[in-house]
């Protein structure tokens, strides 16, 4: 961590924050519809964890995916046509927030359903292994998925083929509307694959340098291994879901966090202040980034609002690759 | 130049000449090579051939993965029945996937799988599923009949850049027949009119291909000529193929192990009672399983499922039961 990797973090935490902030103003206002899942409270790990990563390294993503998309590479203008239905949208209006494909800059994918992804990028990881690469593949999850059958099933065939998978479990204890004690009785992910016994880390997910070095240290290792050893491994990364489990929940289950509670797990407000303290990046600083990345998310929505749906005929012969 | 083998060797042989021909082909399941002298292991070496656990979502799921890293893999389910375990990643991953990327990636990948076996292997081992990929867009089906069409399709499941549901006949497996030698592909949504006839139609898949046949046999000994149509494929279906049929014979008997309700057979009905009323002079109609689970008791077995006489029964029926004479 230096002052231009905490510069390029910092923009990104930004970008990502005036973007979701503006996906609910416009979900509010019914210019977006449908199921869109923020990423508020998620910066932090998406920055610090892909801004490690090649292009060539993939990424599988989840129901909340904008972060992980823009912290990838994604381009914010095509994200937001994305998320307004466009023609011009990374997927052309036919997949949504849920289904981000950005496979230029490596975001291989992204799933609706709660743990879909993890047999996929397990999938990834043993192409790059087979391929005799070097590159790794991450997977995002949130702690309600390690309760379904395809986390053991991806954990365990991960782990007998020695894949280059680095499992990122962005833990908030919540799974949609109930806290993790409903779900299960084994607190910590990383408990959950101890038997398996490969590398895992638990970090506060809203301490970038945390997130920043244990990613690092495990990428290091799936990347640069011998083969008996390159994987898996997991990072559990406590976090705070900041909004609702989709736009427009009320969260009649949650007790409202204070202001001053929030600024102490917000990953931005703190990484701000150490970039600050550290002399990384000056407040002034800081500041024209955000204005920076706010000017860059209407750009995006200006861009977004011009376009159009693809015609039906087009998307008729999207169905099966010729 | 042709030579006969069985059903299973000619599948086989599509695998191992695909996998010779592309190092992207991998293969892997159940019981897949579980030695060290298995041929494909022997050729192609255990990182493309590999037994995978008990673990059907995480098997298709990383084919899918795989698929989208330029990889192509065959994965083995063993039965059809095993699908069903991992619905998400055979129907709401795979085929949907390229869709809903805008058409940006693709999913290259072939789920094989044996049904339709009876000989007691009871509710859970014997179904005849394939109707339920049917309705799926995104997801190729088919079921060939034969060893030659086995290897032809093996062989462009392979090379289909979509996820295809490769589904083989178990009582088919031992059944010799003339395969050519070196590359035989059969194209993905093409039928096969396995007896031309002029009386009537019979459309037929799998196993249920052989019992049309046989009574085809029994109906032409009273003077009734029956073309006999093989699908091949289910999705895509070649229906050009069945309506110019029933354009001139005017009667359809369509055959399904499957259970009769939201049955290969229904779908077929639907699209010919829609797009071939005018050829037909007489209602369509399907003989189909029983609305069951597959009984256990040899006996029970046999009632639930189509065969030779109730086939010829229905086809007596359309032509208005009074056989045909010369």
């Amino acid at each position: 961590m230096d002052a231009r990797v905490a510069e390029d973090l910092l923009a990104t935490m930004l970008r990502i924050r005036a973007f979701e902030e503006r996906v609910a103003q416009l979900h509010r206002s019914l210019q977006i519809q449908g199921l869109v899942h923020l990423s508020i409270g998620g910066e932090g790990v998406a920055a610090a964890v892909c801004r490690q990563l090649r292009v060539d390294d993939a990424v599988y993503s989840t129901h909340r995916a904008h972060g992980h998309a823009l912290a990838k590479g994604a381009c914010a203008g095509r994200v937001m046509a994305e998320l307004m239905g466009t023609r011009d949208g990374l997927c052309r209006g036919l997949g949504g927030s849920m289904h981000l494909v950005d496979a230029e800059h490596g975001l291989m994918g992204a799933t609706g359903v709660v743990g879909g992804n993890l047999p996929l990028a397990a999938g990834d990881a043993l192409a790059a292994a087979l391929s005799g690469s070097d590159r790794v593949t991450v997977a995002f999850f949130g702690d309600g998925a390690v309760q379904a059958g395809h986390f053991a099933e991806t954990v365990n065939l991960a782990s007998l083929w020695c894949l280059p998978l680095i499992l990122v479990c962005e833990n908030n204890g919540m799974a949609e509307f109930t806290p993790r004690s409903e779900h299960t009785r084994v607190e910590s992910v990383c408990e959950l694959v101890a038997p398996y016994g490969f590398e895992r880390r638990l970090v506060d997910g809203s301490d970038v340098v945390q997130v920043w070095d244990a990613f690092g240290e495990l990428l290091a290792a799936a990347r640069g291994g011998e083969h008996a050893r390159r994987g898996p491994f997991l990072l559990e990364c406590l976090v705070h879901r900041r909004r609702g489990h989709y736009e427009g929940d009320q969260q009649a289950y949650r007790d409202e966090l204070a202001e001053a509670e929030w600024a102490r797990l917000d990953p931005l407000q703190r990484f701000r202040a150490l970039a600050a303290e550290r002399g990384w990046v000056a407040p002034e600083q800081a500041e024209r980034l955000a204005e920076r990345a706010r000017e860059e998310v209407d750009e995006a929505v200006a861009g977004a609002r011009s376009g159009r749906p693809l015609p039906m005929a087009q998307a008729a012969e999207l169905v099966y690759a010729s | 130049m042709a030579r006969e083998i069985p059903y299973i060797a000619a599948v086989q042989e599509a695998i191992a000449q695909e996998m010779a021909r592309d190092e992207t082909v991998v293969f892997y399941g159940q019981d897949v090579a579980p030695s060290d002298e298995d041929p494909l292991v022997k050729r192609f070496g255990r990182e493309r051939v590999r037994v995978s656990p008990i673990s059907e979502t995480a098997e298709i799921g990383m084919a899918i993965g795989l698929a989208l890293a330029g990889y192509r893999p065959i994965v083995e389910l063993l039965m059809a029945e095993f699908m069903l375990v991992a619905m998400d990643q055979v129907v709401n991953e795979a085929p949907r996937f390229r869709y809903m990327s805008g058409g940006r990636v693709k999913v290259p990948l072939v789920l094989k799988a044996g049904y339709g076996f009876t000989a007691g292997w009871a509710g859970q081992h014997t179904g005849s599923i394939y109707s339920m990929f049917m309705g799926v867009p995104g997801l190729k089906v088919v079921t060939p009949s034969t060893p030659a069409d086995a290897k032809g399709l093996m062989a462009s499941a392979v090379r289909d850049d979509n996820p295809v549901v490769y589904l083989m006949h178990y009582l088919l497996v031992l059944e010799q027949g003339e395969v050519p030698e070196g590359e035989h592909l059969v194209p993905i949504g093409e039928a096969a009119v396995r007896r031309p006839g002029s009386d009537v139609t019979i459309v037929a898949t799998g196993w249920m291909v052989g019992r049309a046949l046989a009574a085809a046999e029994t109906l032409a000994g009273e003077g009734i000529d029956a073309e006999v149509i093989d699908p091949r494929s289910l999705q895509p279906l070649d229906l050009p193929t069945i309506l110019s049929s029933v354009q001139r014979t005017g009667r359809l008997v369509l055959v399904d192990q499957g259970t009769r309700h939201a049955s290969a057979a229904s779908v077929i009905a639907a699209e010919v009672a829609e797009h071939g009323f005018e050829s037909l002079r007489a209602p369509i109609k399907l003989v189909c399983a029983l609305d069951t689970t597959i009984p256990y008791s040899q006996p029970m077995e046999a009632h639930v499922l189509p065969d030779e006489h109730k086939i010829a029964g229905a086809v007596r029926e359309v032509l208005g039961t009074a056989p045909v004479t010369a």
